[in-house]
């Protein structure tokens, strides 16, 4: 037995080796033969289905190898003031991101991309899953995945967007990016001027840091902070997750989705601890572009409600809503600096979260704990995959009180690409 | 091609030059909180470490919030240094007279009203009386604490030998052990002289916020080291460092700047305050003694307020009491800052102890016992005089 073990462990290094040999050889190799890399270009302004855009990317392919890879990366500068006080100019690497994608058969495909968030402060598996292609109605993924909700979790890719900072409400009322480790179906359908799509996943899911965090509200990204989500479920359920779209030519595309489950740990070692509790957000999104115009309208709205004991703090609520809406119009599309079909775009974005909605017990009067932001922008795009932004940010931000909104202006410039 | 570069280069000009875009500081006068001036750079930095844990410090059960607690942060109950809200309004029963509280024990003397989850909160004994407390502004407390004890006696008057129908009194306490006495403290049968707090039941700013970490939070320090859910002694849940941190904070947050000051109306309305005899619990002016924080060592400043009890009459006589304080005494509170109490109030005046009054003068009509004379010649003013105090007490 021991000595069919010990060829088993020669094979794989052999096998090992000899991978490891090609791949460096022909790495090397491409040095000198720039012709065998292709770049596959995608018009990433284009709206595809967001459910697409985990494969709509620009990506390096070497020859026939059945590899590709890709990335993005996001540096700017910003300036910030809030109510008069400003700690000055700082330069941000916001983040950098790999893809790898391999196509095992021309139905099975693997596609992962690892992010590095401020310098090496985050670096997350964004997504790392395989698909099985059975039918285009019928899709099996499984591993890493992002979760559905909303439109901006899947289609979250800096370089596809004119502002500098990602929407609240997609980023911080809903946890984007959001992935988790489990397994699901998703397929599309074609027709002559529409198609539609679904996903349906079950993952692990959230924990109890929801509501027990040192943002001192309602936090669905809290869960990020528990580093065994990808190793085990916090609580034994999955956490379900569903998403339709339909886009129709000329109109637009429109999603539905909806993730939820039990949050917190009611049960230990077979003691029942507490009531099972649940946090569930259902989002819609809407994409279209006007043709005439080439005006860009994106939008997602989400609702989120979570169980919180009614013996805990109010600080903590239970409903929270938001959205936001950006509008991008071209301006200019034509030869700049050397670079064809360049566009100079102006760009606005309106957002609004509400973390708390809802009434004190004390006085019947609301829960304020909102913001409101409005960001005017330009974008140079020198290429579809580049993109050079500049923001600014007005910012009003209540406390839970509803006392005088703390104001935070932010001018920003910076530059975001694929590679 | 240049004329793209130089648009660019103009635009991005304009628009990084243009400070109007960016949101400009409140005056300070419509703050409460920033240090006071002429702290060393030391100090500056002990001061924002102190805000900090003050006001960005959330606590949670991971951190040790509770398992029971009112708030989990400093600054949920005291949004800008101002004062609080009904949502963070404390109850406290289980003692009605000088002997002291006898349901220790049983939860007293504060009520924690929420829960960690998979915990149940404290609930009120049946038939039993209580205060609800609202938290207080924190302006100025550094002044307060360096006012002499023989300045507040010296304000006090016991028997009302002045015949003016006001006699105040100190709230005469014991002092835990961790307490550090005052130079030239002066004691009465071997109590001291309280003057934190609604009931003046507490010694000083190291007392006050160990208290309301352990109390309102459900956070031990070495100092209140028994858990107010389990009643046993555990492991401090918040270091001696961060507690001097804040207490030095709240030691040298600026006091309160009056506004309007040269506005005719509002001169007008500090004469009718003193004439119709509010000044003689609201003292306009005292001063500091000595403080090993120099700044604060013999200053005169103005809170409005004379540290002592005084008899406040039935109707906000709640049957619960501190120290040796009488059910009905309450002590002054100091009045500067009232006009920006809304700002932290979330827009509204909750005034009083318990935030019973939602407007100042629902508060002065509330007066009663000793300040009853007032309260009637305030009623006998004429509506342009009404208008002109209410116009002077929003400028502090």
């Amino acid at each position: 037995m021991m000595k069919i073990f010990t060829s088993i462990y020669k094979f794989k290094k052999i096998v090992l080796f000899n991978f490891l040999f090609v791949f460096i050889t022909n790495t090397f190799y491409a040095q000198n033969d720039t012709n065998k890399i292709n770049r596959v270009n995608i018009d990433t302004t284009k709206l595809y289905l967001n459910t697409d855009a985990v494969y709509n990317r620009p990506f390096l392919k070497y020859g026939k190898i059945p590899i590709a890879i890709g990335g993005y990366a996001e540096a700017n500068t910003q300036y910030k003031v809030t109510d008069g006080v400003s700690d000055g100019f700082s330069f941000q690497m916001k983040r950098m991101t790999l893809f790898l994608s391999s196509s095992i058969h021309r139905k099975i495909k693997f596609l992962s991309e690892i992010e590095f968030e401020d310098g090496t402060k985050e670096i997350n598996i964004e997504f790392a899953a395989l698909d099985f292609q059975l039918h285009h109605l019928l899709n099996f993924r499984s591993g890493i995945v992002m979760n559905p909700i909303g439109a901006f979790n899947q289609n979250h890719d800096g370089p596809k967007w004119e502002f500098i900072d990602r929407p609240i409400s997609a980023t911080q009322m809903l946890p984007s990016t959001f992935s988790n480790i489990g397994f699901g179906i998703f397929g599309k359908s074609y027709q002559s001027n529409f198609v539609w799509s679904y996903e349906f996943y079950l993952t692990n899911g959230f924990n109890d840091n929801i509501i027990s965090n040192t943002e001192n509200k309602t936090f669905l990204p809290s869960t990020k902070l528990d580093v065994n989500r990808f190793e085990e479920s916090y609580n034994g359920i999955p956490l379900t997750n569903f998403k339709t779209a339909v886009k129709f030519k000329n109109i637009g595309e429109l999603g539905i989705s909806y993730m939820g489950g039990v949050y917190n740990k009611f049960e230990i070692d077979g003691l029942i601890l507490d009531k099972k509790r649940r946090a569930d957000v259902f989002a819609i999104d809407y994409n279209t572009q006007i043709p005439k115009l080439k005006t860009t309208i994106i939008t997602e709205f989400a609702w989120v409600f979570v169980d919180v004991p009614n013996t805990y703090s109010q600080q903590f609520g239970n409903k929270q809503h938001g959205g936001f809406i950006d509008i991008v119009q071209p301006i200019l599309k034509r030869n700049i600096f050397g670079f064809e079909k360049a566009t100079l775009n102006i760009a606005l974005r309106t957002e609004y979260v509400d973390w708390n909605y809802g009434k004190f017990k004390e006085t019947n009067t609301s829960i304020s704990d909102d913001i409101f932001a409005i960001i005017p922008a330009i974008s140079f795009r020198p290429t579809a995959q580049t993109v050079i932004r500049l923001n600014y940010r007005l910012e009003h931000k209540k406390d839970l009180l509803g006392n005088p909104a703390s104001k935070t202006g932010v001018i920003q410039l910076g530059v975001s690409s694929y590679f | 091609m240049y004329k793209y570069f130089i648009f660019f280069l103009l635009f991005i000009y304009t628009f990084i030059s243009c400070k109007k875009i960016m949101p400009s500081a409140p005056k300070d006068d419509e703050i409460l909180d920033g240090p006071i001036e002429g702290l060393t750079s030391a100090q500056l930095k002990q001061f924002i470490k102190g805000d900090i844990a003050f006001n960005d410090e959330v606590f949670t059960p991971q951190t040790g919030l509770g398992p029971i607690f009112v708030a989990n942060s400093c600054g949920s109950c005291h949004a800008g240094d101002g004062k609080g809200h009904p949502f963070t309004t404390l109850i406290r029963f289980g003692q009605i007279d000088s002997t002291g509280n006898t349901w220790l024990n049983q939860g007293g003397p504060q009520l924690q009203n929420r829960a960690i989850p998979g915990y149940e909160p404290e609930n009120l004994p049946n038939n039993i009386s209580y205060s609800k407390i609202l938290p207080p502004a924190n302006t100025g407390l550094g002044y307060l604490d360096a006012v002499t004890d023989a300045d507040i006696l010296a304000m006090s008057d016991p028997n009302d030998s002045n015949g003016d129908g006001i006699s105040g009194v100190p709230n005469w306490i014991n002092l835990p052990n961790y307490c550090n006495k005052r130079i030239n403290s002066i004691t009465q049968n071997g109590k001291y002289i309280g003057r934190f707090g609604k009931k003046a039941s507490t010694y000083d700013l190291l007392q006050q916020t160990v208290n309301a970490y352990n109390q309102d939070m459900g956070i031990n320090s070495s100092f209140e080291p028994i858990d107010t859910y389990s009643k046993l002694l555990v492991d401090p849940e918040v270091s001696n460092q961060t507690i001097n941190e804040v207490i030095f904070y709240l030691k040298t947050l600026k006091t309160p700047l009056q506004r309007n000051v040269n506005d005719i109306e509002v001169k007008n309305g500090k004469e009718l305050f003193i004439s119709i005899g509010c000044d003689k619990c609201h003292k306009p002016e005292l001063k500091t003694g000595y403080s090993d924080i120099e700044v604060l060592s013999n200053k005169i400043f103005y809170p409005y307020t004379d540290l002592l009890l005084h008899n406040m009459g039935n109707s906000l006589d709640d049957n619960y009491t501190e120290g040796n304080a009488k059910t009905y005494e309450w002590r002054t509170p100091a009045l500067w800052g009232l006009g920006l109490s809304k700002n932290s109030q979330g827009g509204n005046y909750f005034l009083m102890h318990d935030g019973r009054a939602k407007s100042i003068e629902e508060a002065i009509l509330l007066h009663e016992g000793e300040s009853k004379q007032s309260n009637t010649k305030y009623q006998n003013l004429t509506s342009s005089e009404k208008q002109k105090l209410m116009k002077f007490l929003e400028s502090l």
